[in-house]
């Protein structure tokens, strides 16, 4: 036992020194307050207009011309100039757009808009708003309707789902749930594979070096891999650790900062206040744990397997399949359809249900699903170590042979 | 110290060893001898308790061997290897704790043998900026660090240049006065020669060979004797109690002779019928060295 905590330290220890691992640390979560500053500002450029606009409206219809209303940076302006003089004068500066409106306004490209530059979308959006108004109200008029009480009928109606719990009933919100559901399955997908490889080159990486022979004369191939595995194991949850105080640091900052001026990112953060994070981060920390235990103990034997990096492929294929169709599904199909009989299977058999559990897990599925689930990945991953440590101990010994499915079968049913 | 008794190995397809046993006894520098392939790695891996054995037990101080019995033993593998990128003192606390030692002990001793093999300043160096022959020091430090009782060697002095091939050599000569029981394998018969009390030769999975080296020596004497004498050249007539194997000539009017005794004869007759042809310079016995005896047994097998 204190072997195995000796090597937990080791592993531990070199990995966590390592620079690029504090770089990890400070990046991930400086690229995601970056993404959503850069997202913020897009919200904020998208819905208004950054400089003084004037729009001169030449109305060869008359129905028009007085009748635009300003607002912010965009200030409209009734002309009776002649065109050409308009367009010249359009032609000389960037803030100036020409309306024009035609005689017959009803018919098809009856209303223009001249200007030096592209227009901006949003300004094309309010004009073409307001000449829509205008006219409506004054086809409303020529047919005899007030347009007040159009208004009056009309209605705005969004829908509010919400769900009924014994706790009470809940303000669900569908999208959060899928932004939550989708992010899960990435990252556990993403960590799986990142933290299983690190493994499996840390195998690798004794088995080349030779010192494994050294290694093995002191401790049994089981507690070097075991305290490997642990070892990296811990790496990823102190990186995760790191990351999450970073992220609610920055979130609390960020959220500060654009409280004052309200944007798309400071609604998003109100919204993921709604969601319970506590257990999705007990289900996620469960299911990161657990899925690691399970395929690191493959990708330890695969590394067992073989003498370079190089060789690893055709070992990889099977490892990597079950998770890259799920993680596939999840981000197509699962998280719309979170109870669907492919959902639940998969998110039962311990080699796909890290990533589908996590994809259904801010749904709420049925409680004894999630207890199947979280049972099943704990005899998964004891079978799998089982296994994997059965052909580790044989395969670090093993140099210049190539290994087949059928030798490690071999290995596999070697005695001591 | 050691006692090995009837171990059979095999792998999938060949047998590694088929029934060995040895018997090593306490203080010994004892070397298992053999050709590529022989099953030397397979018995030095089983002695570590890196694979066991399908059939057979090994005792170590007259109880079977067990997990306890891991440091007691130091081991350095053929295939050297350290940690590349982990510096050397933290990788040498690492294997010694691995051990059994402790950190405050093990940071004393290495203290202790990096200032006796000029080592002090290479603490914090990562293996990957040592050249061969360093990590190679390094890395019998590592094997010794413990004090076992039990220090296998597995071709302890390739890779290392001949100044410290001498000095790996004397300390392992001062390890085993301080009472370490040394095994180590090789096929560089002169370090077996210089170093071994005893040996065991192994081929084809089997033990062909093994007691005292003086002993396995003795028995293979064959009557032969070198013999130099100065002056004429002798010219022999047939009556001598000797047949020549060869004859060569030496420097300085010395002729150079080697003869098998007949049957029955002894030195001193020799002695005696060539004391008054000629005036002899040498007379001594030629033993076989473990060399020939080596090359002698396996091709005999084959």
């Amino acid at each position: 036992m204190d072997k195995i905590l000796l090597i937990i330290q080791r592993e531990y220890i070199t990995r966590v020194r390592k620079k690029s691992f504090i770089v990890m640390i400070f990046v991930v979560p400086a690229l995601i307050l970056a993404m959503g500053y850069i997202l913020s500002l897009v919200g904020k450029n998208s819905q208004e207009i950054s400089n003084e606009q004037t729009i001169k409206v030449v109305d060869q219809s008359t129905f028009f011309a007085g009748k635009f209303q300003n607002i912010k940076n965009l200030k409209f302006e009734t002309s009776l100039k002649a065109l050409a003089t308009l367009k010249q004068e359009a032609s000389n500066d960037e803030n100036l757009s020409l309306l024009v409106i035609h005689k017959n306004y009803n018919a098809k490209d009856s209303v223009e808009i001249f200007s030096k530059k592209k227009p901006l979308i949003i300004v094309l959006n309010e004009v073409e708003k307001q000449i829509n108004q205008i006219a409506s109200a004054r086809n409303l008029l020529v047919r005899h309707i007030d347009p007040i009480v159009l208004q009056s009928i009309k209605s705005d109606i969004t829908l509010n789902s919400i769900e009924i719990t014994q706790t009470g009933d809940n303000k669900t919100n569908i999208a959060a749930n899928v932004i939550i559901s989708i992010s899960c399955a990435i990252l556990i997908y993403l960590s799986l594979f990142i933290y299983g490889a690190q493994v499996m080159r840390g195998v690798i990486e004794e088995k080349t070096s030779r010192i494994i022979e050294v290694i093995i004369s002191s401790v049994k191939p089981f507690q070097l891999m075991l305290g490997k595995i642990i070892g990296v194991g811990l790496v990823g949850l102190t990186q995760f650790s790191a990351w999450i105080i970073l992220s609610i640091i920055s979130i609390k900052i960020a959220g500060h900062t654009l409280a004052t001026t309200p944007g798309t990112i400071f609604g998003a953060l109100q919204v993921l206040q709604t969601i319970h994070f506590g257990p999705i981060l007990f289900y996620f920390l469960f299911y990161f744990l657990s899925g690691y235990l399970l395929y690191s103990a493959l990708f330890a034997a695969v590394g067992s397997a073989v003498d370079s990096e190089t060789e690893t492929q055709q070992f990889m294929f099977p490892i990597t399949l079950p998770l890259l169709f799920t993680y596939l599904l999840a981000v197509s199909v699962l998280f719309q359809a979170p109870d669907s009989p492919l959902a639940v299977w998969l998110s039962i058999i311990p080699f796909t249900a890290p990533v589908a559990m996590m994809v259904r897990i801010p749904f709420d599925p049925p409680i004894w699903q999630i207890a199947l689930s979280m049972s099943l990945m704990v005899i998964g991953f004891l079978f799998t170590t089982y296994v994997a440590a059965r052909i580790y101990r044989v395969g670090v010994l093993m140099y210049g042979k190539k290994a087949s499915y059928k030798e490690l079968m071999k290995w596999f049913f070697y005695k001591e | 110290m050691l006692s090995i008794r009837n171990i059979v190995k095999q792998y999938a397809g060949h047998t590694a060893l088929s029934g060995v046993s040895l018997e090593i006894e306490s203080g010994q520098i004892f070397g298992l001898l053999g050709p590529n392939g022989a099953g030397k790695t397979s018995l030095i891996r089983i002695i570590n308790q890196i694979t066991a054995p399908d059939s057979g037990e090994v005792y170590f101080n007259g109880t079977k061997l067990n997990q306890q019995h891991i440091e007691r033993i130091g081991y350095l593998p053929e295939e050297r290897g350290l940690y590349k990128k982990m510096e050397i003192g933290e990788q040498m606390i690492y294997l010694a704790r691995l051990k059994g030692l402790n950190r405050a002990e093990a940071i004393k001793r290495l203290k202790v043998w990096f200032a006796k093999l000029g080592m002090e300043t290479w603490w914090k160096l990562k293996i990957e900026e040592l050249s061969k022959g360093m990590q190679q020091k390094a890395q019998f430090v590592a094997t010794v660090l413990h004090e076992p009782d039990l220090i296998i060697l597995d071709e302890p002095f390739s890779g290392f240049d001949p100044v410290n091939a001498e000095i790996i050599k004397d300390e392992i000569l001062a390890l085993n006065k301080q009472g370490a029981t040394i095994l180590f394998s090789t096929h560089r018969m002169e370090s077996v020669e210089e170093l071994c009390h005893s040996i065991a030769l192994l081929n084809l999975s089997q033990k062909i060979l093994d007691g005292k080296v003086k002993d396995i020596r003795k028995s293979y004497r064959n009557s032969t004797y070198q013999i130099e004498y100065q002056g004429e050249k002798l010219y022999f007539d047939g009556n001598m109690p000797f047949t020549i194997i060869e004859e060569n000539i030496g420097d300085e009017d010395s002729f150079k002779i080697k003869i098998k005794l007949n049957d029955g004869a002894s030195a001193n007759e020799v002695l005696q019928y060539l004391l008054p042809k000629t005036s002899v310079n040498l007379l001594q016995e030629v033993i076989p060295s473990m060399n020939e005896i080596f090359i002698e047994q396996v091709n005999l097998i084959r």
